[in-house]
């Protein structure tokens, strides 16, 4: 695994409380990890300083699951 | 009783009566304040009396690119921004049939849409902190309605709207956000009022009196206070029981 990756899924682990095997790539933030319209926000705000890039709104309304994060970011970062 | 020791506020209108008050009493509580404000001397007069843990930090709210900075500073001075005041607000009173476009906008914009824009930018810090208080000083005309003002009473019953909804987002995140609707208080914005219409509006008041800054202070301080973790969405009505809604 890509060291965004990891690092995105530490992000998603820590910030959701899941498992991180439960974090696949096709794993949905809100329909499998359990998150709320609030926690995608912040995934987004912690994404974002944690790469150092800006995730404008409508982008981040794409980012669905835990690969579409790992796609966009690979490619903006 | 309320203690705010290592906790950070912003307060805009805080050349104000109400709104150097209320710096007063956030900061006598511990708080760390940033004095936001158009007029520069009150502001520096306000931080001297203060002594330490004062920060001024001038803005016109008018000025869109200006509001969107305010928080970003605020945060540079003082390390982050836990309790946000806005308490900034301008009256241009009028009938509804002589009333300019640019007198409502003027309302609108200073009153509603600063206040939108500082909320916005605020909850992000107080997301990441897991703690946030935002206090918007609305009005009892927000809820009563008053002649000569629909700008004015549609921008303060807008702010309890967005502070209702604001509430709903953010509350599970340890971020309240309530409302003071301050009656008649004696203020510059009051000492206009000539003495028929100061007596006229003291036959409605069944306290008699006008309210002071202080009590309005009070209200505010609480509502920034730990004690007050579950109180959100709220409108805190001080007006000497002229308006018990």
């Amino acid at each position: 695994m890509s060291d965004i990756a990891d690092r995105v899924k530490k992000i998603v682990v820590e910030h959701l409380g899941v498992e991180a095997d439960k974090v696949t790539e096709s794993a949905s933030f809100i329909d499998d990890l359990g998150a709320d319209s609030l926690d995608t926000v912040e995934l987004v705000m912690a994404f974002e300083e944690e790469f150092g890039i800006e995730i404008p709104d409508d982008a981040a309304e794409t980012i669905q699951t835990f690969g579409d994060a790992v796609k966009f970011i690979s490619e903006a970062a | 009783m309320f203690d705010l020791t290592g906790k950070t506020a912003l307060v805009t209108g805080a050349s104000g009566g109400i709104g150097a008050e209320i710096a007063r009493a956030l900061h006598a509580a511990g708080a760390t304040l940033g004095l936001s404000g158009t007029r520069v001397e009150p502001l520096e007069a306000l931080a001297a009396e203060l002594g330490s843990r004062a920060h001024v930090l001038p803005c016109n709210l008018s000025n869109p690119e200006e509001v969107e900075g305010l928080v970003k500073r605020a945060a540079e001075a003082m390390g982050a921004v836990d309790i946000l005041v806005n308490n900034a607000g301008i009256t241009r009173d009028g009938l509804v049939m002589r009333m300019s476009d640019e007198d409502w906008q003027a309302v609108i914009d200073v009153n509603l849409t600063a206040t939108f824009r500082l909320c916005r930018a605020a909850v992000r810090g107080m997301m990441k902190a897991r703690w946030g208080r935002i206090v918007n000083i609305s009005s009892v005309v927000g809820t009563t309605g008053n002649a000569g003002q629909v700008n004015y009473a549609a921008s303060k019953a807008g702010m309890v709207g967005l502070s209702k909804s604001l509430a709903a987002e953010v509350a599970s995140r340890g971020i309240t956000v309530n409302c003071v609707a301050p009656g008649f208080i004696e203020t510059a914005m009051t000492d206009k009022l000539n003495e028929a219409q100061r007596s006229a509006i003291l036959a409605s008041v069944p306290a008699g009196r006008m309210g002071t800054p202080e009590e309005i202070a009070a209200a505010v301080l609480y509502l920034a206070s730990p004690e007050a973790a579950y109180v959100t969405g709220a409108t805190l009505h001080v007006n000497g029981g002229m308006a018990m809604v």
